[in-house]
């Protein structure tokens, strides 16, 4: 189905989050949205799949007028939205997430939907047990799903909000084809990305998006200059890689164990260097992030020791692990990392250690600017947490801690974040390791942790490997031993 | 089976109801995403008007019927400050309870202690007569054999059908139902009024059948409709295991009830006794939780780990994530 978008404005608040947009999609075509964090991609996706109302501006599909009132107009009239988080219901059954979108009589019909869902996923090569129930699924998995289900809804226009965040590098691939395949059987893809190279590799034609609106559109052969000249206005470069390891140990791990219900892994033991950056590569879900947590004391190992400075820390508290300078970032900014409702400032307070009752707001206020403009958040002292872009939260994490520190753990530090965010980000963590810190940090990002890694653990199905030299390793290499190969 | 043992199983039957009742209708509540925690006060206001009206009306339906309309009122009040004025549902709730007990108590006054109307059993014929069963399951008023058929109903409706569906997805995910083309707000609205009607329902059921009478705070109502509650968190918001939850609470009221007669043990800790024994059944349930357990789990040998870790996880319940949430689309 042709799309055409005619002078789409939307405002929130003060913001133009969509500026004026204009854009034409022809059938069987993928078509790319590019731009960085904030540049109204998803306003307009979500506009167009019936979410949120524009608030002026025309939709045309196939040359007729439309009104899209709500996502149930949107799929009657073929569109469908996957989105970043994928809209399913984690509880229950895949077969249970289909039926719920059905129209029809009281009673269910599962066993001809089962079929179906079987013979849709036959089709595309997927692998979905529509007994399976969806939290046990990856999120790769659960993409499909609702990839298979807006198609089962009979959806012609599929738009993907960032979809390639927190899938494997195998499942990325898998998504590609099934996307490419899709345009051939004439349905118009929407793929809203802020990642240069997934777009690069899989559209037909990019609309680069800065600032609410349309700064460009390119065609292959793409040029990676000219898209980051569009998308920010400026060049960037990615630094050398460079090591700041020294022969010290910080900390050493003894036949460690530790589990949880789905989990156990067992025998793991390392040493980790001062200096040293630890990238822990893996499918999500397969123990990095209980590693992680173990090492940052929150969850306790079932045995084995954890040695800083020749004094065993397992089965320690949160705050013993806090002392010795370890310090845990999460990967869910808003639920684990900070608190909404309370303002940059106030998680200053939280964070900084004060022994007196009163507050000094003052001083406070002085703290927090200084920091603000140090880690250059855009944002005021009395901005809340949650009014700051994705972006901006993952520097206030950052900005929050503490001076001196001996291991930073990092759960998908730049998930979510542009180019230029990423780079910052990586460039603040650099000069920490010359000031001696070590990090360990989990990405779903193979590049990235090749990047700035000294040495990589894998992990697969329980098991973990030796150390890999990041220096002799390639994305291929990892690839292959996160699905599983070459153990 | 003696005599007294077939009374108190029948006894756990018939106690059970208004319970039943009020958890499932809660349940249906709490599954489209809305506490309401007026429930206890709800009862007791209920039961109240419930045996005023029937008594002044000699008609026990328009008793019942009351009852359900003021439940309904009620969970109004409750769906309108949470629904459409997205306002604590907690406090709402906590205000609402204390209020509707007071007006009870205040409005029943004069009707303390009077003789009223109640609804005689019915037995049914032939199945009565079977051993055992009959005398358990059969010789009660129609209510009884209602609950019965409402729990089987309950559990089909969640489970079986499309609307169903719909509202355990509005609990869990208001936003990918609304995706799917649910109107969610309307949904919340529906429920929690049906659900108020239910358990408008059990105040007449305890003072027209179950325990006949009103008699202000000696009617013994005071604390049931907060079990209720209990029972559908207990009950894992499923209703066959919310009734399952029913009928132990009456059981532990029943055995409370035999024991007074047969032993020395002293009253006050036979009526108290069944809430701190449901405050532990709780914390049983929901043990497979804590830190400490999943430890002990994996220093156990491999079989026995594997046969406990399965119960408990059975055993393990989770709320509807968008319970007390409410929904905006933007």
């Amino acid at each position: 189905m042709n799309i055409e978008l005619r002078n789409i404005h939307k405002w929130f608040g003060k913001v133009h989050a969509n500026d004026d947009i204009s854009l034409k999609i022809t059938s069987g075509t993928i078509q790319g949205i590019l731009g960085e964090n904030g540049a109204g991609k998803s306003t307009l996706m979500k506009i167009l799949s019936g979410f949120i109302h524009a608030d002026s501006g025309e939709i045309l599909l196939d040359g007729n007028l439309v009104k899209i009132k709500s996502p149930d107009d949107a799929i009657r009239l073929g569109i469908g939205m996957l989105h970043q988080d994928p809209l399913d219901f984690p509880p229950m059954r895949v077969i249970d997430n289909f039926l719920l979108g059905q129209h029809g009589g009281l009673f269910l019909n599962r066993t001809q939907v089962e079929k179906q869902i079987q013979e849709l996923s036959q089709k595309f090569g997927f692998q979905i047990n529509p007994d399976a129930y969806v939290e046990t699924l990856t999120v790769g998995e659960r993409q499909q799903l609702e990839i298979l289900r807006l198609l089962w809804m009979g959806v012609r226009i599929l738009i993907l909000d960032e979809p390639t965040t927190g899938i494997s590098a195998n499942q990325k691939e898998k998504l590609f084809a099934t996307l490419v395949t899709l345009a051939k059987q004439d349905l118009t893809v929407i793929f809203v990305s802020h990642k240069l190279e997934d777009v690069q590799g899989l559209c037909d034609r990019v609309a680069v998006f800065r600032q609410g609106k349309v700064a460009g559109e390119l065609t292959p052969p793409y040029n990676t200059d000219e898209f980051i000249q569009l998308m920010f206005d400026k060049e960037i470069k990615i630094g050398a890689k460079t090591t700041a390891c020294r022969p010290e140990p910080l900390l050493r791990l003894e036949n460690i164990g530790i589990e949880d219900y789905r989990l156990r892994l067992r025998n793991i033991n390392l040493t980790l260097y001062r200096g040293e950056i630890l990238g822990l590569a893996g499918m999500e879900g397969s123990g990095q992030k209980l590693f992680l947590q173990m090492l940052a004391g929150i969850k306790r190992p079932v045995c084995g020791k954890i040695m800083i400075n020749d004094v065993n820390y397992a089965g320690k508290r949160y705050e013993n692990f806090l002392k010795a300078g370890i310090s845990y970032i999460p990967a869910s900014r808003m639920e684990e990392g900070l608190i909404p409702g309370l303002t940059l400032t106030e998680h200053f307070i939280l964070s900084e250690e004060h022994n007196e009752l009163l507050i000094s707001q003052k001083e406070a206020l002085n703290l927090t600017q200084s920091r603000i403009n140090d880690f250059r958040i855009k944002g005021v002292p009395y901005s809340k947490v949650e009014q700051l872009s994705g972006g901006n939260q993952q520097r206030a994490l950052l900005a929050l801690m503490r001076e001196k520190l001996n291991l930073i753990l990092m759960e998908h530090p730049t998930r979510g974040l542009d180019i230029e965010s990423s780079i910052w980000i990586w460039k603040k963590m650099k000069e920490r390791c010359a000031d001696c810190t070590s990090i360990v940090f989990i990405s779903a990002d193979l590049e990235e942790i090749i990047q700035y890694s000294d040495r990589i653990l894998v992990f697969f199905g329980g098991m973990v490997s030796e150390p890999i030299d990041a220096n002799t390793t390639s994305v291929d290499e990892l690839g292959q031993l996160i699905g599983g190969i070459g153990w | 089976m003696d005599n007294t043992t077939l009374t108190t199983l029948a006894g756990i039957m018939e106690y059970a109801v208004p319970i039943l009742f009020a958890a499932i209708g809660e349940n249906f509540i709490e599954k489209s995403g809305i506490t309401n925690l007026s429930v206890n006060g709800t009862i007791l206001l209920t039961a109240m008007a419930g045996f005023v009206v029937a008594l002044n009306t000699s008609s026990l339906l328009l008793g019942f019927l009351i009852g359900a309309l003021i439940g309904m009122a009620v969970a109004a009040v409750v769906a309108f400050s949470s629904i459409t004025l997205k306002q604590s549902q907690v406090a709402i709730g906590f205000i609402l309870a204390t209020l509707c007990r007071d007006l009870a108590y205040f409005l029943g006054a004069p009707y303390n202690n009077k003789p009223g109307i109640f609804l005689t059993k019915t037995p049914i014929d032939f199945l009565v007569d079977i051993p055992v069963i009959g005398p358990i399951f059969f010789n009660h008023h129609v209510l009884v054999y209602a609950s019965y058929l409402f729990i089987i109903l309950a559990y089909v409706y969640l489970y079986k059908t499309r609307p169903g569906l719909q509202l355990q997805g509005i609990g869990e995910r208001p936003a990918a139902a609304y995706n799917r083309g649910v109107n969610v707000n309307f949904q919340r609205y529906m429920y929690t009024l049906v659900g108020g009607a239910l358990i408008g329902l059990a105040g007449p059921m305890y003072s027209l059948a179950v325990k006949i009478g009103w008699s202000g705070q000696l009617s013994g109502l005071d604390g049931v409709g907060w079990i209720a509650l209990a029972i559908t968190i207990f009950g894992g918001w499923h209703p066959l295991r919310v009734a399952f939850g029913a009928y132990f609470f009456a059981g532990l009221q029943q055995l409370g009830i035999t024991l007074q007669s047969n032993t020395n043990i002293p009253i006050q800790i036979l009526q108290a006794a069944p809430f701190p024994l449901m405050i532990f059944t709780l914390l049983l349930v929901n043990i497979g939780r804590a830190e400490w357990v999943e430890r002990e789990l994996a220093a156990m040998p491999e079989k026995p780990r594997l046969i406990v870790s399965k119960i408990l996880r059975m055993l393990r319940t989770s709320p509807p994530a968008s319970l007390g949430i409410p929904f905006e689309r933007e």
